[in-house]
Formats: structure tokens, sequence, C-alpha cells
């Protein structure tokens, strides 16, 4: 599919749907940015470019406010929660698309029936159990709830559903035990899941409120959003800073995302099947 | 050799103090408020100021963001934790009595007599089963605030004293586009903001229509002359279309349009006052609300964010928290919140201070307490959700003034019946 | 070494083997099976308990008051709204998101050049903090300021009510999420394509199946994981749509007269706002019996087994 001409009118049709979605697509964010510059008397002008592009909110992000340790704790949480994600929703995605044992079907929606129930339903018996156990403001408190996630899990057990079991059964040939027939070979096959996965639980974890808000109690165990959330106040919320704060908070994730992206379309040409 | 002895023995007594009991606070009690930033700067000075004075009293203080606050205790109560003293808006007072959140003032404490004489007289409305609830430091009222700008190019020489004059006004500084759209409002209208605020307390009462009963039990204000007031209100919208309804994005959007320049007047709380300050670039201005007639009987709405002790203290907790919650409101503490946050004292000796009255900012709203009242909500979401509801119905529905009040008052008579219904009678 | 030793002679020792990778994958689950139990499972149930008795956050007595929650809802008219308004949800938002997913990630495999920069600029929506996001297509939508109405008006249409208009504010909310949830959805399918290993597709050429043919008989039958996935996945997010309405209608919340209010919002003023924790968890409760029998169903339909 990639081996088509360059002449081709269908891919210079492709790059010109693509370009015009784009446009459209990415525009509220070129707003958000172009608002971050604006000083505050220009913040609510309904121009789109600011005529006196500053940085004074960004310089006010940074300085008047704890943004570098709001910055730095979600960085922490989100980095440990996709670790574990990553490893623990792959180990049980796997067995559940690849090992025959009693109660398969049942433990899958089992699982799946833990997605069912809104967060919001579920913080206070988090609060009430954090609280027995000393949780409460810490790392750990904040990023429990999210250490194995079920959209993992399901997403990752359709992907191993199409790792031919032929692969794993010469793996068994060739004397590669249970957990190297995971480790070794299952996980490489489905690498793009693997880092969709990954970018999917950091951003999760990097915007996540609620819970953060609730488990949380002084301010320098505040993450990002429950920081940015400041901002808004009974007498109406600080646009600019709100803007600057949430391109700042952009960054990361773009990072993690430009990192990943590569495993998605690189993954299988690698490791693909050779036979 | 001794030295060395000496400063092991020194070094064990050290030690050894805070595990005996010695110099460490005896008690430790928590308070929450939500974020604001010098509200939370000044609280940190009183606790400092309140821990010398009780060298036995250790106070931590935790906030939240703002939208977030009532979640925040919704969650933490149930696991038992949650503050000592605790700031609530006095409008969810009722629905945390009723949650038994929270425990009345004790009477040797708070006398009734005494904060009867010496508040504003809104704060009656935390007085429930014939007790208080909770108490503040500060009191809002409503004002408007007009762009003195918009007000020289309309040619409008004084701030408008009748609702007439109002309408005029606003109808000289709403600008259109040539297609119709409007580019700056007369008047910001914002019925979720503080007009469903003004159009209980201010607009029905002086078009006729008592809100509600006087023991705050039944909904009254569906009558000919409130269905005029709401009338009077939604037509700003639909026919001298002066103002839109969300013109700006976000909570506060009439505000932030005022502050651009793109409202001539907004009705808006004297907590306002410092974001208007901060971000307006026009020349601005605040005046009295105006009346139905001139040297008619004014009505304004009053609120304001209260104290109060939570079922949690108890013991010798209980007895450190009613010490803190009374210098949380003493007249002292008041002076410093009004110069440090800039709002208003909610006692009234201090509110009789000519020079807060001849203040053009605060005077104003300065001069509405004494009659501002601020309505007894059992359930304030509840409550503003319905009359926003009615704006909406005749706004964008069609519907008649009256029937849409009527649909609103069955509404809200039903919230406060199930209120009352647990309560006793007195 | 057993397994080792096992799998040498799987003719023999059969039954052995089908018991011993039993063992390794309850061994596998083990950990996160405790996790669920402890962290969803049980907090579930407690909120299922609370349902059926009358419970106001704090107060010690919390009397059993049995399906008095579930009548009050039933005849509550914003709760009856609210279901409906998830249902419409659910309906508008799903296709959309899936059939632009589908439609941007296999334009993106078709281009060779600036593939990361599109990839790159699909998926900024999705990273966008919702705060930031509503409050610009808020702007966009705005009746009197905003840029649509403007171009509405530049071609001769007349100017709509948006998110003040109660027939249109729910398409509208709708359009943001799917907007938001789009670099998800292309990421997904982007995945789910490259897994499709390429000796299919190329077979299929050689034997002249192309353009739609190819797509049609070899692309989305072996998307069909994905699919499944994305179907399944997205139906549940979209039944507990709640941070993007609350943000996009943040003065009159699920306004304006509850034409965007969904299920979980109104769960949340329940027991957040107005402290009827009992009623809130009896509308989470129906909300749970029913996206777990549409997910229940979706699976059963949709799932095939994949046969290369």
């Amino acid at each position: 599919m990639a081996g088509r001409a360059r002449g081709d009118p269908r891919v210079v049709l492709s790059y010109l749907i693509l370009a015009a979605g784009s446009l459209v697509v990415a525009f509220p964010f070129f707003w958000m940015v172009a608002s971050s510059l604006k000083p505050l008397a220009e913040i609510f002008d309904v121009r789109f470019l600011p005529t006196q592009p500053t940085i004074e909110n960004y310089a006010e992000v940074l300085t008047r406010t704890q943004f570098p340790r709001w910055f730095a704790n979600s960085l922490i949480i989100a980095a440990i929660t996709t670790v574990s994600v990553a490893f623990f929703d792959a180990l049980v995605g796997y067995a559940l698309a690849k090992l025959q044992f009693p109660g398969r079907g049942l433990i899958f929606v089992l699982i799946l029936a833990t997605l069912m129930i809104p967060t919001e339903m579920l913080v206070i018996p988090w609060y009430i159990m954090s609280s027995a156990n000393g949780w409460i403001n810490t790392y750990w408190g904040i990023m429990f709830p999210g250490l194995i996630t079920a959209f993992g899990i399901f997403l990752i057990r359709q992907f191993m559903s199409g790792v031919p079991d032929e692969l794993l059964d010469a793996g068994r040939i060739d004397g590669v035990g249970e957990f190297g027939l995971f480790w070794r070979i299952a996980l490489p096959q489905v690498k793009p899941a693997m880092a969709a996965l990954c970018i999917f639980t950091f951003l999760g974890n990097w915007n996540a409120f609620l819970w953060p808000m609730i488990v949380i109690q002084t301010p320098n165990m505040r993450t990002l959003p429950v920081g940015l959330a400041l901002f808004s106040g009974e007498a109406g919320s600080s646009w600019n800073l709100i803007m600057a704060g949430s391109a700042l908070a952009i960054i990361p994730v773009l990072l993690v995302f430009l990192v990943l992206q590569r495993q998605i379309i690189e993954g299988i040409v690698l490791t693909g099947l050779r036979n | 050799m001794k030295r060395i002895w000496t400063a092991i023995i020194v070094g064990a007594v050290v030690l050894a103090l805070p595990a005996a009991g010695i110099g460490q606070p005896r008690v430790t009690i928590t308070y929450w408020q939500y974020f604001f930033e010098s509200k939370v700067k000044l609280v940190d000075q009183l606790i400092a100021q309140f821990e010398a004075q009780y060298p036995g009293v250790k106070v931590a203080h935790e906030h939240f963001p703002y939208d977030a606050y009532n979640q925040k205790v919704a969650s933490a109560v149930p696991a038992g934790q949650g503050p000592d003293v605790i700031n609530l808006f006095y409008g969810w007072v009722p629905l945390y009595v009723d949650s038994g959140y929270l425990q009345s003032l004790p009477l040797d404490a708070f006398p009734p007599v005494q904060i009867e004489r010496d508040y504003v007289p809104m704060i009656r409305a935390s007085k429930l089963d014939g007790k208080y609830w909770a108490i503040p430091t500060a009191v809002r009222s409503l004002a408007m605030f007009y762009n003195a700008d918009l007000f020289r190019s309309a040619a409008v020489v004084r701030p408008p004293v009748t609702w007439e004059e109002f309408q005029a006004a606003a109808e000289r500084m709403t600008a259109r586009d040539d297609r119709g759209r409007i580019t700056t409002m007369g008047f910001g209208v914002a019925p979720s903001g503080q007009d469903h605020h003004l159009l209980r307390e201010v607009l029905f009462r002086q078009w006729g229509a008592a809100p509600y009963s006087a023991d705050n039990r039944r909904v009254t204000y569906a009558t000919a002359a409130g269905a005029e007031a709401l009338r009077w209100y939604t037509e700003l919208i639909t026919k001298s279309k002066v103002g839109a309804i969300d013109f700006f994005p976000g909570a506060g959007g009439y505000r932030n349009a005022f502050m651009a320049g793109r409202a001539g007047m907004i009705v808006d709380g004297s907590f306002a006052i410092g974001a208007i300050r901060r971000g307006t670039r026009a020349s601005w201005g605040v005046a009295t609300l105006p009346g139905r007639t001139v040297g008619g009987a004014p009505s304004n709405f009053g609120s304001y964010w209260v104290h109060g002790l939570t079922a949690r203290a108890q013991g010798p907790r209980r007895e450190a928290a009613i010490q803190f919650l009374k210098f949380l409101v003493s007249e002292q503490t008041q002076r410093l919140w009004l110069d440090a946050v800039g709002e208003l004292p909610a006692f009234k000796r201090l509110v009789d201070d000519p020079r807060l009255g001849a203040d053009p900012v605060m005077g104003p709203f300065v001069s509405a307490l004494p009659y501002a009242r601020a309505t007894f909500f059992v359930d304030e979401a509840a409550q503003r959700q319905v009359l926003v509801d009615a704006v909406n119905e005749v706004v964008l529905n069609n519907k008649p003034p009256r029937q849409a009040l009527e649909e609103s008052a069955a509404k809200e008579q039903k919230i406060l019946d199930e209120f009352w219904a647990k309560r006793k009678r007195p | 070494m057993a397994t080792q030793v096992a799998a040498a002679r799987p003719l023999r020792r059969g039954l052995r083997i089908g018991q011993q990778r039993a063992l390794w994958a309850y061994l596998f689950l083990a950990v996160p099976l405790l996790f669920f139990a402890g962290i969803r499972i049980l907090p579930a149930i407690s909120s299922l308990y609370i349902s059926v008795h009358e419970w106001n956050i704090v107060s010690p007595n919390r009397p059993y008051v049995g399906g008095a929650n579930f009548q009050t809802l039933a005849a509550d008219p914003r709760f009856a709204r609210a279901a409906i308004n998830t249902v419409r949800y659910v309906l508008v938002g799903i296709p959309a998101q899936m059939v632009l997913g589908l439609g941007l990630a296999l334009l993106l495999q078709r281009i060779v050049r600036f593939r990361g920069l599109f990839r790159a600029l699909y998926f900024m929506p999705f990273i966008t903090p919702i705060v930031a996001a509503s409050w610009v297509w808020q702007w966009m939508y705005s009746v009197h300021l905003g840029p649509l109405n403007k171009i509405l008006q530049a071609v001769g249409l007349p100017a709509q009510g948006f998110l003040r208009d109660p027939g249109q504010a729910l398409y509208a909310v709708a359009a943001m999420v799917v907007w938001q949830y789009l670099g998800f959805q292309v990421v997904i399918f982007l995945a789910g394509l490259e897994a499709i290993p390429r000796v299919y597709l190329e077979a299929a050429e050689v034997d002249g199946a192309t353009g739609w043919r190819l797509f049609w008989r070899i692309t989305l039958p072996l998307l069909n994981p994905t699919l499944v996935f994305s179907a399944v996945y997205s139906t549940i997010v979209y039944l507990q749509l709640f941070t993007q309405v609350l943000n996009m209608t943040f003065q009159d919340q699920g306004g304006p007269l509850a034409s965007t209010l969904t299920l979980v919002l109104y769960v949340y003023q329940l027991g957040f706002q107005r402290f009827k924790m009992g009623e809130a968890a009896a509308a989470t409760a129906i909300l749970f019996v029913v996206i777990l029998a549409i997910t229940l169903l979706q699976m059963r339909i949709l799932s095939k087994p994949v046969e290369y």
C-alpha cells in the first residue's frame, strides 16, 4: 500500500484531505496557544492572533505558582503508572487471549464489567480505603486506582488474539517457558498496541483530575490538573493563565506520543511473520 | 570530655521533651476553605496569630479548588476525615445540617441574641430550628457595575436609578453588526450568574411578589406580579435584545464581557470587585441597584460564606475549634479581612463606618447591607436550576412567563417540601 | 523446566499440559484479579448497597429504603431526560467517531511524507486539556461572536443557536467529543492496521484484489478485533460521558433546559452537589446494568474468531 507512485492522484487526494482536515482539527489547539500569548487585556478579544504577543502568562504560571512542582508530581505519577499498566495489562491480556483455562470467559467479562461503574461513584470507597491505610496525600494514594486498567487488558487481549498460535507452539517446541512465550514471543507481536496503550495511559494519568483532587491535601502534592483548577474561582477564571498552563502541560504528552508513535508504525514491519 | 557529656545530656533532654509532650501542641484542628489566593494568605497569617495566643492548639489549614469543593467534602466526610472548622457558602448550610454534618454553634460562645445584635440582618438565613449553625466573617451584596466610557459615548449622563432608565441606558449602549448580531451588550445578562438572585430577591419583590412565605416553606413568586417581573427581565433578551445569555463562554462570561468592554452594565456581587479592578480596561463605576420607582423600597440580595463547626469536632478538639471560630469572626479579623481580601465586614458597627460608605466602589454595596436579604436555600444548586430554567423556557421556548414561573414554582415547592418534611414543625 | 518437558511430549501428557498452562494463567492473573476485586468490584458492590439506602453523606442512620430511590428516579423527568440524551450521544457520536477515525487512519497509512506531522496534528485534540478545549469550542459556537456563525452568514445561511439551542446543543457537544476522541481512534486503528500481517495484503493484491474489494474482503475482516474493541470501548465511554458536557455547559450544567444532560452528569449532581448519594447510587446501578447488557450483546454479535 505504501509503495504507490508519488504522482498517483489518489495519493495527492489523500494529502489534500489530510491537510484540510488537520487544519480544522488542530484549529482549537492553535487558538489555545494564541490565547496563551495574549496579555490579560486582550484575552477576551475575539481576534485570533494577539496584537501584542507576550510571554508574561507563562512567566506568571511558572513563577507565581508551584507549577514546576505540580509538573514533577504529574510526571512521576504518569511514568510509574504507565510502566505498571504496560506490564500487568499485557500479561493479563495475553493470558486471556492465548491461554486455555477454566473460567476464562467469566474472568474477562468480570474485568470488563469493572469499566462500567463511573469513577465518580468509586471515589468515596477509595477515599475510605486510603484513609484507613494512610494513603491520603501520598503518591501511592494518587496512583493506586490506575495501576492496572481494564481498558488496557481489553485492548491487548484483542491484539493478542491476532497472534498466530503456531508462533507460540513453535516457541514451546524450542523449549521456551510460559513467561518467555509471553515476554519474548507474543509481546513483540503487539508492539503497536503496546505503544498505543502507553500513550493513552500516560495521557490519562497526566490529565486525571477527580481522584487526585480528592486524595491530595497539601499544595506540594498537587498534580498539574489539580493545580490548574486553582485558576478558576468564584469570581471567574484566569483564562490567560489556564491557556498558558495547558499549553505547557501538553509538551510531555506530545513528546511521549512522538517517541512511541514510531513503534506503532514500525513495530510489525520489523518483527512480523518471517515465514 | 565534659563538653561532650553536656552535649549528649542536652541532646537527650531536647529529644525527650516532645516525647513527653512538653512544648508540643495538645490539639490539632483542621480548617478547610476553597482556594482564593488572598484569603489563603490571610488565613495563614491569622493562624500564626491564633497559635501564638493559644500555644496548646495547632491549626492545619487545607484548601481546595473552588469548583471541586463540595466534591472534596462529600468524599472525605464518609471516611470520618475532614475538617473541624469548615468554610461553606451559606446557601449550602441547610443541606449540610440536614446531612448531620454540622453541629449547632454553642449557645454560650455564640449567644443568638448577641449574633442578631452585632451582625447585619441577612445572616438570619443561617438560623434553623431556632439555632445558628454557622457564622460569617464577611458578607456580600449586589450592585451594578457600569462602563463609564460606554456611558459617555452613549450619552448616558448618570447611572440609572429605575429599571426603566436601566433598560433605556442598556438600549443606547447596545451595538450590533450589520446582520443584527450583538457586538456590545447594553446589559450583560447572566441567569446562572447573579441574575437568578436578582430575580428572586430584587425584581420579584419590587414588582410586588414576595418570593417565599415568611417561614420559608412555600414558594410564592408565581403570581401575576412575579410573571411581570420575569417578562420584563426576559424581554431584555428577546425583545429589546440588549443582552444575550452566554455571550462570552465559561463561568462568569458576563463579567469577562464587562471587563473586555463588551457589556455596558452587569449586576454582580462585591466578591467580583477584585477581578474587575484587575481586568477592566475601560473606566468603570459602581452604583446601587435600580428600583421599580424613584424612591421606592430598595431591595438587594445578600450572601456570605460561613464558618461552621463540623460533627467531627468533639472533646478537646471541639473546645479548640470554638476558640478558633471565635477568632475567625472577631472584629479584628473582620477588619483585616476587609483590607486583605476586600470583602465587607459582617458586623453592623464596622459596616456603619462612614469612610466605607463613602468609598465609590464599596459604598453602593455597603449601603445595601441593611436591607439585603439572603434567600433561605435548602438545596442551592437545584433551586438555582429551577429559576434558570424558567428564564430559558421563556427565552428559548417562547413559553408565557406566567406558565414558566408556575412550572418552576411547582418544582421548587417540591424541593422545599422534601426538606421540611424531614424536620419537625416548630 | 516442567513446562519444557511437558511440551516435548505433548501426546502422552496432554491433560497435564492443559493443567499446567491453566496454572500459569492463574499465576499471571493472580495479582491483577486481587487488584480488581479490591479497587473496583468491592467498591462497586458497596455502591449497589448504597442504592437501596437513604444515604446523605454523613448522617449515621442510613435506613434501608428498598426500591424507593429507584422509584424516585422513575418519576424524575430530569433522569428520563438524561437517559434519552445519553442514548443520543451514543448513537450520534460512536458511528461518527469510528467512520472518521478509520478513514483518517487509512489515509495516514497511504501517505509517506509528513506522516509523523499529520499523525501528531490529528492527535492534538486528544491531549489538549479539556478545560482549555471547551473554552475554545464555546467561542467557536458563540452565537453573536463566534466564527461559525460568521462563516454561515458569509455564505448566506441563517445564524444558528448551537449551544444555546435546546435542539442543537447535544449535537454541538457531541461534535466536540468526536473531535476530541478522533486522535484516540486514529491511533487505535493505525495500530490495528499495522498489526495485519503484510503477507495477507500482498497475497490478495497478487490475486488481483484492489481498492474497495481489498478493503472489504481483507482489511476489514482482519481488523475485526480492533473494530470490536473500538465499538465496545467507545460505547462504555459515551455512556459515561461527563467531563466534556460539564465543561461545555459549565454555567448551566447539562443545559440549556437539560438538553445536554447525561446520566453520569446527573449522578454527579445528585451525589456531590445535592448529597443524595442513595439516588446517585441507584442511577449508577441502572447505568451499570445497561452498559453490561449492551457490552455483552456487542461482544456476542461483533466478535468473530480471526482466521488468517
